[in-house]
């Protein structure tokens, strides 16, 4: 199977002048772009109703995005090697920054995130680890020969373990959990032996248990909550049974656009937030949630399709990991929302007002660009 | 390994992967479906639940208004403001404002929010004026909200009070006849449907549930007019004579209908704030009195029903006074030799009790009670008393004896008013309407209508030129009377220097239409004679209502008849 046989035929009818389109030459993915662009619009759309209509905080969600499209498209020009040479430098940066921001950090509701740069605003260091450890580990793994024995396994592990707990200790669970699948992701790619996935397992459950004391008190109330909201429908699993209320009432066709009544008044907490798929539920129904998925499905499948298509192992881990992190994102905050996994706080991507969680993820995506636009045609 | 294969490893394991994100996400979409399809129906409920609110339509309460339609209670839309003390605790900024604009010391509204902070709901005014409470909800402080309720208003204020009673703040009737037809006047509240957020604002109606059924109105027999005139004479001559109290009730003797009811001391049921307890009480009903000399009309028509006496019969009353047992029975002067009219006229209480002492022993309580004298009147007013009229199997003369000239037994004003309403019907007893009554009222035949007639013509003497109340006299009408001087009892016994100066009549005499009954309580001073006292009032009371039921004038019918022979040519 030669991936590149398409790339070659091209070469072929073409051998005098390589005809490069113009997406190509500025290093944009046309499909990629498209589907971001039309997530974003969409979720402008719910985003204004679940901001309970405020004109003011789509403007600050467009400029934020904007911000994202710039990084993305400079991000884009850069070409993999480059990421690949700077790589092990940026992860020592972001886990250094993780560091200070434990002994520094500001502090807000309860949790210490954010580190405060003097001249540029707030900065949440663990952000930038979503995208440095699946990196760090594709340029670790890619180095070594592939499947991995178990020393690089260890050190991988170490390598992606290791932020996690730092932004755990925030405490950040949610993002901690992220960014140690992102990790496990690229490492599962390289070719993980089943061996070792099996003891993971079997390291799953004391692990889970070490994990459990640990834990803050009100991180393991998720927990219990998720596993019975009944417990404490008041309390803790109010979240959850409102939004799934929300959900519900929608039906299929749901109520329409800026009639759901749990998000406007008040019921629906953090509506526009980490809970907006539930006005998106109310107000759409079941057609409208379908709709949004499709569109993430067909970002994935061009995310895949980018992986597929990458010319060096580097690229390849990285761009799968970023692809189905992405994924993650999504299962986690329809999941969590829906009340079949715990609520960890995870934003649904380019649809829930934030704005560091859109700048990184964009960041991404134009690292995926990055690696769909710099493939060299005929392979050399 | 080559890196064909290494890419082969790679495209299995992402598949491998997309296999199981596959699989999570048929789980999300297996639970959305779950969610929106299967349990649509309760979950929508269960939404519905959070924002639908059954509101409740505050139903009006009925109006009590007179005869004629004046409004006597009305009820008006006011705005409750109340808080959730959970809430309104952290707005701590806002609490000065509020206070201020509450009329309260920021002090106080702190305590009270304090006080209750494990509370969900405290009043912070009641019934204020709704464009005032509108200005507070203006502020938009969060844990302030608003309830539509109703405050009774009466226009006719201490003018109707005694009568029409009031509510308490919640619109139920205590007392009066707010209390009395509780039942007919309070409404069904309805219920509607709204959009609430969570912070208990109404968005919208969506529909209503059942409407409210306001309450029945009520028509009281009164006419304000009559009322607002015989309050301002009643309170003049309770001033004037520096009374401590007074009652005035005057009954349309064609049907039993109230047509007044005052009292003095009243109160302004509007404010009760600063109400004195016994100003509350709606004496002519509740108080009861010894009626003194205003029965002896009844004991001259017990004497005439007997046919031992007739109109001209004469009796002794020389030499002024009379030994029954061991007591001594007076009169003021010694009148000699007079006919019954004369007892009347002069208030003989020696001919009095010479008529009564001559009858049968239960003749004299037989009357008064058919009378109406220590019965129910029917006015079915809450708290009315029936006074008393002791029954005896056997009678001491000295009994029989005060009895006829008004001691030893005890009525109310409107007792007393309803027996002079028998004399004036010719007969007829009525029950006592306070309720405004269509078409004739069937009565009770109780007296001889020739001996009730006999007794009026005999009662006008009382206001004639040498009458004792020629005070009573109303021009242009022909008014019988009978005055009662009573001295008042104490737990001590009689009382030398308190009386209760009564005046009861009715006019005009030739078809008597009003029966009045004026009692001034303890006139201060010499004047405390009730042909002093309380017939000037009863006069002018009297003139007023004549007047206002459109009575014409009898002692002209004759001058008037000639004179329209006179006009009209011969045919």
């Amino acid at each position: 199977m030669n991936q590149d046989f398409p790339f070659r035929l091209d070469a072929l009818r073409n051998p005098v002048t390589r005809r490069i389109s113009l997406s190509q030459a500025v290093h944009i993915d046309l499909p990629l772009l498209g589907g971001i662009v039309v997530l974003i619009c969409v979720g402008l759309f719910v985003l204004y109703s679940g901001s309970g209509q405020s004109m003011d905080t789509i403007v600050r969600q467009l400029s934020r995005f904007a911000v994202g499209m710039a990084v993305m498209l400079v991000l884009a020009q850069i070409p993999p090697r480059t990421y690949k040479r700077w790589t092990p430098w940026l992860y020592g940066i972001g886990l250094g920054l993780l560091v200070a921001v434990l002994v520094a950090g500001a502090e807000a509701k309860g949790a210490q995130r954010w580190l405060a740069l003097p001249g540029f605003g707030r900065f949440q260091p663990s952000e930038l680890m979503k995208l440095m450890v699946p990196l760090m580990v594709s340029w670790y793994l890619s180095e070594r020969s592939l499947p991995p024995g178990w020393k690089p396994v260890l050190l991988a592990s170490a390598l992606m373990l290791v932020p996690a707990v730092l932004i755990a200790k925030q405490p950040d669970l949610g993002t901690a959990l992220l960014i140690a699948s992102a990790g496990f992701i690229a490492l599962f790619l390289s070719g993980l032996s089943w061996r070792y996935i099996a003891g993971l397992v079997v390291a799953a459950i004391p692990a889970g248990a070490g994990l459990w004391m640990v834990m803050h008190d009100y991180q393991r109330q998720r927990v219990l909550t998720f596993l019975n909201p009944e417990m404490d429908r008041w309390g803790s699993g109010w979240n959850i049974t409102q939004s799934k209320t929300a959900i519900g009432s929608g039906g299929i066709e749901g109520k329409g656009w800026l009639n759901g009544t749990q998000a406007h008044l008040d019921f629906l907490p953090e509506s526009h937030t980490d809970f907006i798929i539930a006005v998106l539920a109310e107000e759409f129904g079941l057609l409208g949630v379908c709709a949004l998925l499709l569109i993430y499905f067909a970002i994935i499948a061009r995310g895949t399709y980018i992986a597929m298509n990458a010319q060096d192992t580097y690229s390849r881990l990285v761009a799968g990991s970023i692809t189905l992190t992405f994924f993650v994102y999504v299962f986690v905050n329809i999941g969590m929302v829906s009340g079949i996994l715990p609520v960890v706080g995870v934003p649904l991507p380019l649809v829930s007002y934030g704005g560091t969680s859109a700048v990184t993820l964009m960041a991404g995506f134009g690292i995926l660009m990055s690696i769909q636009t710099h493939r060299k045609l005929v392979p050399t | 390994m080559s890196a064909a294969t290494e890419n082969q490893h790679f495209t299995w394991r992402y598949l491998l992967v997309l296999v199981v994100m596959a699989l999570a996400a048929l789980a999300v979409c297996g639970r959305l479906i779950y969610l929106q399809v299967e349990s649509q129906d309760f979950l929508q409920d269960q939404g519905d639940r959070r924002v639908l609110r059954a509101e409740t339509i505050p139903a009006y309460r009925g109006i009590i208004q007179d005869r004629n339609g004046e409004p006597l209670a009305v009820s008006t839309p006011v705005t409750t403001l109340w808080a959730n003390p959970k809430e309104l605790v952290t707005q701590q900024h806002a609490w000065g404002v509020l206070a201020q604009k509450l009329g309260m010391s920021e002090k106080l509204l702190k305590n009270r929010i304090l006080h209750s902070q494990g509370k969900q709901f405290i009043y912070l005014q009641r019934h204020m004026n709704p464009a005032k409470a509108n200005e507070i909800l203006q502020l938009d402080i969060a844990g302030v909200y608003e309830l539509e309720e109703r405050r009774r208003y009466f226009p006719a204020s201490e003018v109707t009070a005694h009568l029409v009673g009031f509510t308490d703040i919640d619109e139920v009737g205590q007392e009066g006849i707010e209390l009395a037809f509780e039942e007919q006047l309070k409404g069904v509240d309805g219920k509607k449907r709204v959009i609430k957020d969570l912070r208990r604002r109404t968005i919208k109606d969506v529909g209503l549930i059942s409407s409210a059924v306001p309450g029945r109105d009520v028509t009281l027999s009164i006419d304000l007019r009559a009322q607002y005139l015989a309050y301002r004479e009643l309170l003049t001559a309770v001033k004037e004579y520096q009374a401590s109290a007074g009652t005035a009730v005057a009954l349309d003797i064609e049907t039993g209908e109230v047509l007044a009811m005052v009292n003095q001391p009243s109160y302004n049921p509007n404010n009760r704030a600063r109400a004195d307890v016994a100003s509350l009480r709606n004496r002519a009903l509740t108080d009861v009195f010894e009626p003194g000399s205003t029965v002896k009309p009844f004991t001259i028509a017990a004497a005439l029903e007997s046919g031992k006496w007739r109109a001209d019969s004469l009796v002794e009353t020389a030499p002024g006074y009379l030994r029954v047992g061991r007591k001594s029975i007076r009169d003021l002067n010694n009148y000699g030799t007079i006919d019954l009219t004369t007892v009347i006229a002069k208030s003989s209480n020696v001919g009095s009790a010479k008529l009564a002492l001559s009858l049968e022993e239960n003749a004299l309580h037989d009357l008064f009670s058919r009378l109406g004298l220590g019965q129910a009147t029917g006015a079915g007013f809450p708290g009315e008393s029936i006074g008393q009229l002791p029954a005896r199997i056997r009678w001491r003369p000295i009994e029989i004896a005060t009895l006829s000239y008004g001691y030893g037994l005890s009525v109310t004003a409107l007792q007393l008013t309803q027996a002079y309403a028998v004399l004036g019907s010719g007969g007829i007893k009525r029950p006592v309407s306070l309720l405004k009554v269509n078409g004739d009222v069937a009565g009770e035949r109780v007296l001889d209508e020739k001996i009730a007639r006999q007794v009026v013509h005999m009662m006008e003497n009382v206001t004639g030129e040498h009458g004792t109340a020629k005070r009573a006299s109303v021009p242009g009408y022909r008014v019988a009377g009978k005055t009662g001087t009573v001295h008042k009892l104490s737990a001590a016994g009689y009382l030398d220097h308190e009386y209760l100066a009564v005046f009861a009549g009715v006019a005009p005499v030739e078809n008597p239409r009003i029966a009045m009954v004026v009692m001034i309580d303890d006139p201060k001073g010499d004047a405390y004679y009730g042909g002093l006292v309380a017939a000037p009032v009863f006069s002018r009371i009297m003139a007023g209502l004549l007047r206002v039921k459109n009575i014409p004038p009898d002692k002209t019918v004759e001058n008037f008849a000639n004179l329209v022979e006179k006009d009209t040519p011969e045919s």
